[in-house]
This record gives C-alpha cells, sequence and structure tokens, in this order.
C-alpha cells in the first residue's frame, strides 16, 4: 500500500485498515513545505549533537565527518537548530 | 545555551520510534515531545494514542510515523484503550500464550484529550492501578480543531472560543492542575517535563514507564501555531515557562514531591509572554495578576516539597 | 454426560463465557446485565476461571477497553443494556471498523425517558448501523449456545467483527429455565484458541485505527460492508458445526409452522414464544398461519426472507421499538424493502408493541394476526400501528 503503487481498491485494504510497515510516513516528503533552510559553518560546529535533540522531524543526524545536517527531504525550515545551536554554526537562509 | 540545559546528546539512543514525513506544523513542540518520549523507550512499549493532532498528523493512511505497535480508537478513552491493553497482555502471559516480558503501555493524548473529554476514564484507570504510563502533551488549546480554549488554557490566552475583546481578556480561568489530580489518586510516580529540558523528560518517561503500577507525566508542548510564536522560539518559550514558574518541572514519587529543575530566582513571567501572540492583548494589571498568581502556585510548591522534608528529617 | 439444570439464563450466559475461557472481562453494572457479569467476576475472584475482570467506571470505558484487548490477541467478553448501550455507542463503531471481534451480551431494554429499566428493542435498533454481527436469542439455551458461536463466528479469519448477542432483559435474563450446560472438551472442540492476525506486538509493529483521507475511507468502508455482509457463510457454518456436536440447530430465520401459511407473524426475541402459543391455537381452529421468528439481524437475512415468505399473502410484523415519526417499526421497515422489489409479494403490516415491559399474551399475539390480517385486505393509511397503547 505505498504511493508509487497508486491508491489502494477495497480488496487491497489490509484487515481494520492496519498499516503493516513501521515508519513507511519516511515515503512522505514534508521538505517542500520549507521557506529557508539550515546552512552550517563546520569550524563552528562542536559535534555535540544539541540540533538533532530539538529537531521536531528527527531528520538530523551526523554526516560521514560527523557534521550535524539535516535532512533536506523532510526538514519544514522551522529554525530550532539554528535558534539552538549555542556556537551558532547553523544559519538559516532564504529558498530560492 | 541557558543555565538549566543538560549537555550530554551522544549519550542518547540513535533509533528513532517516530518516523520523520509526518505533518506536524513547522517548529511543533509536540512532535519533538513524543519523538523524545519514545526514543527514551526501548522497543517494548505498546502506544495507545487519543484522537487529536498526534494522530492525525503521524498516520494518515497509507503511511506511519509509528515504528512501536500504536493503536488509536477515539478521542476520550486512551486510558481505558490501556486499560484493555494491560489486563488483556497480563491475562495472555499468565495463561502462557505471550512470553513473560515487560512491555510498556503508554497512553498519550493532548490537554483536550486528558483534561477535559477524557478525565473520567483517566481517573478510572489510575484508580483500578492499571500497570501502564499516561502522557499528557498538553498544548494548552485544542489545536487540531482550530485553537479552541480546554481547560488547561491559561488565565489571559486568546484562543478560537474564548478569543480576547473589549470585553475579554480570553481566558478568564486559571489553568486546570492535572498533574496535581493525576497525584490525589495517589500513584506512584507523576512527573512534569517539557521537551525543552530533553534528558529530564526522558529520565522520568523511563522512570514512569518502569514503574510498576500507574504513572502519569504532564508535558508542556509549545504550540507555534495555536500560541502564536515564531517556530525557532519553541525551544527557548518552553524554557522561558520553566525559568519563569509558569510551569515547573517537578516529579512526585509515591506521594514525595520534589523540584527536577529549580529555579532559584524566577524570571519575569513577562519575560514568557511577550514573546506569544496569545497573550499580546494583556494589559499591565492582568500580567500582574498571572504574575502573583505563578509567584503564589511556586511558593506553595517550594513550601510543600520543604514541609515534606522536614517530615522526612 | 451433559446435565440439562434449571439456571437463570444470565448464569447460563456467564457460564458459557467461562467455558469458552475468555481472557478479559470489562464490564459495568447496568440492569438488567449484572447479573451476567456479577456470575463473572466470581468465577475470576474464585479461580474458576483465568481472567482478568475490569471493573471499569463507564461503558464507554468498558467497550473501549474490550478494543485495547483484543488489540493484543485476549479473547474477550463484556455485557451492557439500553443507556450502557447509548454510552458505549461511539466505540462500538470503532469494533467492527477496526474489525476487533468483541462478544458482548445485550440484555435489551427501553430507552430513557422516561427511565425504564424494563425490556423492549429500542437499544437494538439505536445501534442497527454499527457494523456488528447481531443474533436474537429466543429462549435461554439459545442464549448459551450463541454465546458459544459468537465467539466461533466473530474470531473467524474471514470475519473478525464483534457480535451481540441479543437477550430480552429481564423476560430472558432473570428466568429460570431448563438448560443443557455443555461439557469443556465438547465447547474446546467447536470453539478454537483465539489468534488475531495483527496483534499489536512490539516484534512486528503494526499501526491501528490510523486516519482515512477522503481519498481511502470509502475503500476502507466497502471492505468493511462486504465482510459483515459475507460473514453470513460464517455464521451459517459455526451454527452447522455447532449442530452437528451438541445436536440444535440454528437458522437466520426459524420457520414456525409455515407449511401452507397464507398469514405469517414475525417477531424476534422471547416474545417468539409467546407468540409460538398463538400460532399453535390459531392452527389448532383451522387458521393457516405460521411464525417467522427472526434471529439473524446483522447481516440481514434478505434471501431468507424472501424464501419464507413467498407463499404468503400477509405478513404481519411486530416490533418492539419505535422510529419515531418515522415508518415505525425498524425491522417492519427493512422487511418491507428487502420485499419492495418482488413481483409477487406479501403485504406487509406493522404493529409496534411491547414497549418498556408491556407484555404481550398469546391472546394479544393472536388479535395482532387477525387484526393484520384485516388491514391488510381492507387497506389503512397508517404506517403502522402501536398495540395495547390505552386511547
Amino acid at each position: 500500500m505505498t504511493e508509487s503503487e497508486g491508491k489502494p481498491t477495497w480488496q487491497q485494504i489490509e484487515i481494520g485498515a492496519i498499516i503493516t510497515e513501521p515508519g513507511s510516513a519516511r515515503q512522505y516528503q514534508t521538505g517542500d513545505w520549507r521557506t529557508q533552510r539550515p546552512t552550517y559553518v563546520h569550524e563552528r560546529c562542536i559535534k555535540c549533537g544539541l540540533c538533532s535533540i530539538y529537531c521536531p522531524e528527527g531528520c538530523i543526524e551526523p554526516n560521514e565527518e560527523g557534521y550535524f545536517e539535516a535532512d533536506l527531504f523532510y526538514c519544514k525550515g522551522c529554525g530550532i537548530c539554528a535558534r539552538e545551536c549555542w556556537t551558532k554554526a547553523i544559519n538559516m537562509v532564504e529558498e530560492e | 545555551m541557558e543555565k538549566y540545559a543538560v549537555f550530554v546528546p551522544k549519550l542518547i539512543k540513535k533509533k528513532e520510534n517516530f518516523a520523520p514525513g509526518h505533518r506536524a506544523c513547522v517548529g511543533c513542540a509536540e512532535a519533538l515531545a513524543v519523538r523524545q518520549t519514545f526514543k527514551a523507550l526501548g522497543r517494548d512499549v505498546i502506544v495507545v494514542n487519543a484522537t487529536g493532532c498526534m494522530e492525525v498528523v503521524a498516520t494518515p493512511l497509507p503511511h506511519t510515523s509509528w515504528c512501536l505497535p500504536w493503536i488509536h480508537t477515539l478521542f476520550e478513552n486512551a486510558a481505558a484503550v490501556a486499560s484493555g491493553v494491560d489486563s488483556g497482555l497480563k491475562a495472555l502471559v499468565r495463561k502462557g500464550r505471550r512470553p513473560d516480558r515487560k512491555i510498556s503501555v503508554v497512553a498519550i493524548g493532548g490537554d483536550g484529550a486528558t483534561s477535559d473529554i477524557g478525565l473520567q476514564a483517566i481517573s478510572g484507570a489510575l484508580e483500578r492501578w492499571q500497570d501502564f504510563l499516561y502522557v499528557c502533551f498538553d498544548n494548552e488549546a485544542y489545536m487540531n480543531t482550530g485553537i479552541q480554549r480546554s481547560s488547561a488554557t491559561p488565565y489571559g490566552a486568546s484562543t478560537t472560543t474564548a478569543p480576547a475583546g473589549k470585553k475579554s481578556i480570553g481566558q478568564v480561568t486559571w489553568k486546570k492542575d492535572m498533574p496535581g489530580i493525576a497525584a490525589a489518586h495517589n500513584i506512584p510516580y507523576v512527573a512534569t517535563a517539557c521537551p525543552s529540558y530533553p534528558f529530564d523528560l526522558m529520565d522520568k518517561v523511563r522512570k514512569g514507564a518502569l514503574t510498576p503500577g500507574p504513572a502519569y507525566i504532564h508535558v508542556l508542548s509549545v504550540c507555534p501555531t495555536g500560541w502564536r510564536c515564531a517556530p525557532e522560539l519553541a525551544i527557548k518559550v518552553g524554557r522561558l515557562a520553566v525559568e519563569t514558574g509558569v510551569f515547573p518541572l517537578y516529579e512526585v514519587e509515591n506521594g514525595r514531591y520534589k523540584l527536577t529543575i529549580d529555579v532559584p530566582q524566577l524570571r519575569p513571567v513577562q519575560d514568557y509572554l511577550k514573546l506569544q501572540g496569545r497573550f499580546r492583548h494583556l494589559s499591565e494589571e492582568t500580567v500582574k495578576e498571572i504574575q502573583d498568581r505563578v509567584s503564589k502556585d511556586y511558593a506553595k510548591l517550594k513550601e510543600k516539597i520543604e514541609c515534606m522534608q522536614k517530615q522526612d528529617r | 454426560m451433559t446435565q440439562r439444570v434449571g439456571i437463570e439464563v444470565s448464569r447460563a450466559v456467564a457460564i458459557a463465557a467461562k467455558l469458552a475461557n475468555v481472557d478479559v472481562v470489562a464490564a459495568y453494572p447496568i440492569t438488567p446485565q449484572t447479573h451476567i457479569v456479577e456470575d463473572l467476576s466470581e468465577m475470576v475472584a474464585s479461580g474458576e476461571l483465568d481472567a482478568s475482570y475490569i471493573p471499569v467506571e463507564s461503558e464507554h470505558s468498558a467497550m473501549s477497553s474490550c478494543l485495547g484487548s483484543v488489540a493484543v490477541g485476549a479473547r474477550t467478553f463484556t455485557a451492557t443494556s439500553s443507556q450502557g448501550m447509548e454510552l458505549m455507542h461511539e466505540v462500538l463503531y470503532v469494533a467492527s471498523g477496526m474489525r476487533l471481534p468483541v462478544v458482548m451480551a445485550v440484555a435489551n431494554r427501553a430507552l430513557s425517558a422516561p427511565i425504564s429499566i424494563w425490556g423492549d428493542h429500542s437499544d437494538v435498533m439505536s445501534v442497527r448501523d454499527t457494523g456488528w454481527i447481531q443474533i436474537f436469542v429466543t429462549n435461554g439455551q439459545e442464549a448459551f449456545d450463541n454465546i458459544l458461536c459468537a465467539f466461533r463466528i466473530g474470531e473467524d479469519r474471514r470475519a473478525l467483527l464483534p457480535v451481540m448477542i441479543h437477550l430480552d432483559g429481564f423476560q430472558l435474563t432473570h428466568v429460570i429455565e431448563p438448560i443443557y450446560l455443555e461439557e469443556q472438551g465438547d465447547v474446546d472442540r467447536f470453539l478454537p484458541r483465539f489468534e488475531y492476525p495483527l496483534p499489536l506486538d512490539p516484534d512486528k509493529p503494526v499501526t491501528m485505527g490510523a486516519f482515512g483521507p477522503p481519498d481511502i475511507y470509502t475503500e476502507v468502508k466497502k471492505a468493511q460492508d462486504v465482510v459483515l455482509t459475507s460473514s453470513k457463510e460464517v455464521i451459517l457454518e459455526a451454527w452447522k458445526e455447532f449442530g452437528d456436536i451438541f445436536g440444535r440447530y440454528y437458522s437466520p430465520i426459524q420457520c414456525y409452522r409455515c407449511e401452507g401459511a397464507k398469514v405469517l407473524l414475525m417477531t424476534m426475541g422471547s416474545f417468539s414464544e409467546t407468540a409460538m402459543s398463538a400460532v399453535d391455537a390459531m392452527r389448532d381452529d383451522g387458521h393457516a398461519v405460521g411464525l417467522l421468528n427472526l434471529r439473524l439481524w446483522r447481516p440481514f437475512p434478505f434471501a431468507e426472507i424472501r424464501q419464507a415468505v413467498k407463499d404468503a399473502d400477509v405478513l404481519v410484523v411486530f416490533d418492539r421499538a419505535l422510529s419515531f415519526g418515522g415508518p415505525g417499526g425498524p425491522v417492519c421497515s427493512e422487511v418491507r424493502s428487502a420485499l419492495y422489489s418482488l413481483d409477487k409479494r406479501p403485504k406487509v403490516v406493522g404493529f409496534v408493541g411491547g414497549l418498556g415491559g408491556r407484555v404481550v399474551s398469546i391472546a394479544g399475539f393472536r388479535e395482532i394476526i387477525e387484526r393484520g390480517t384485516r388491514i391488510a385486505s381492507e387497506g389503512t393509511e397508517q404506517e403502522f400501528e402501536m398495540f395495547g397503547v390505552r386511547e
């Protein structure tokens, strides 16, 4: 029952419309709600991860070098990470 | 970084039980509080959700943000459904049809589902000593239906059914003391929390979930949409609620009150109120009225705690 | 050897739930249902039944707790009546919509106001469209038997639907009747262990009760309707197997002395036995009359009804509930519409009576049949007639 397969017919509805795929909302892009996005000054980042704890989406994770970055597929651009970053390593810029 | 935020993010589990792709508003601190709550618990959890923002934003068919077993049925009955889950599990374990493994049953609901329409079911479940944790994510109004007042809406806040106008300051009643009502059931664990203090919140959630018998946690969840504040200020506003004494963080363990975040010198309530559009209309007198009430309630809470400590000695 | 014992019907219902080895009972007291759950709580207290008994604080919470316990895969039973069922009304739709097979005994009782603790079918009719399988029982033995069948039917993978067993308040719940209380071994043979296919389980997390946007809600409802309609096959199969094991066979409609009957009376519940006596008396007097005892209320037995009335000229339907300002009796109204498209159909005449515990005697049913026959031949402006009302 995914979007790519099209909308389900009544015969395809699971018992009681139960959803059997945990976390399937990951397919849904909330990033296109964004009007501003976070940019990073890695020199200032101390890799503390506070931004990831405060992210309402839970979409901030360390990249390969350990710097925390938002997954823009989900990031709605609320700006909490930039506001809460105490080393000011994150800046919000307008989306074009 | 404000003084009281504890700072050890790397100690937190990476696993998310509340996946991104949910449709919560930009800067929703309730979605954040839910995420923190279920990050704190392992996978042996069953979630019972009351109708409200969190149910709507996280489970529009055919998608779900939940990575835990989750059930939603109605608005006012999460505590009753959780009672059935708890009693059902216990019976199946007793009869050897399920492994004897601790599964935490966690019921969640908004302030409307908790302090208004679901109060009876919660009281019943607490009184019956059901083994579950109830977490109220309190954003201080019926946000899902468009910012109508609830009994958890604070004095002076303007909402769509208690709007400020020439003849009204908005909400004319004081916020219902829901944690106090829960504590009056003499259950083993009651606490208040706020996602601006994630480690405090997660500690309490773990404690509540592991406590045998009923537990109740009341989480202040900033709603930028309904409170009319900037989304990026959601964490700061929650912190100010604590630092001004508007929403003290405490726990009640077996009847013993304890402040978990002590604020020796409260900031003026105006610091909290002024960031929110819902309070923008308030006169100086009303702000003073609120200040007096907050100071008095905070003093009362401290007095209660000191009194209990004295008794202990 | 199974014993036939004189026992209060409520107690027999409780014993049936015990023989079904229920895991959870969640209930709230309401007259005339209380004896059922009192007995169950005694069985739990004495250790005779290993179940969790949840003494909830309202009927709304009773049914809500039932949802939770079925969702983890526990066999669950409750009982209610009248206002209690009204209080749990919204929860009933959720039980069927989420396909959670709760079994509920309903001690049928009138609705307020004025408050009445006595029997009629107002409570049944108010939950007609909740999506539950609904079965009326005529006597204590049928009540006992159908509680066992209810678990078997509701929990069947092809159904997974909640089931209500309707038994008349006081007129059934509080009477002592001779009832065969079957042996545990035979019950176990008839009733397999309950396995919910997608329970709440941390090892396999599912999301139950998700939000249904407009682009999916209609499909969910269609699926639900198809399941309820086709559950008739499951019901017939369960009744057949029950009969093969226990020797008592049930059908959606019991046709009593219908052979060659030109006039048929339709009743539900305990009144059917009184009506049978009226039919006997009239047959003795040479009248070609018969009785249709409606057992299966949902899914509605269209085919069986059409078949049962095909040779009749007159069908008199007696309802114990009133649709105010509408067509009168809800059962009559459904039967009428079920027959409307047929080329040859009997004239359907509706009576409403037996409200709030008012008794209808054998002579009363005779009067209803005779008056109904007269109305059928002479015609009337009225949609229905109230029986036994003082003018």
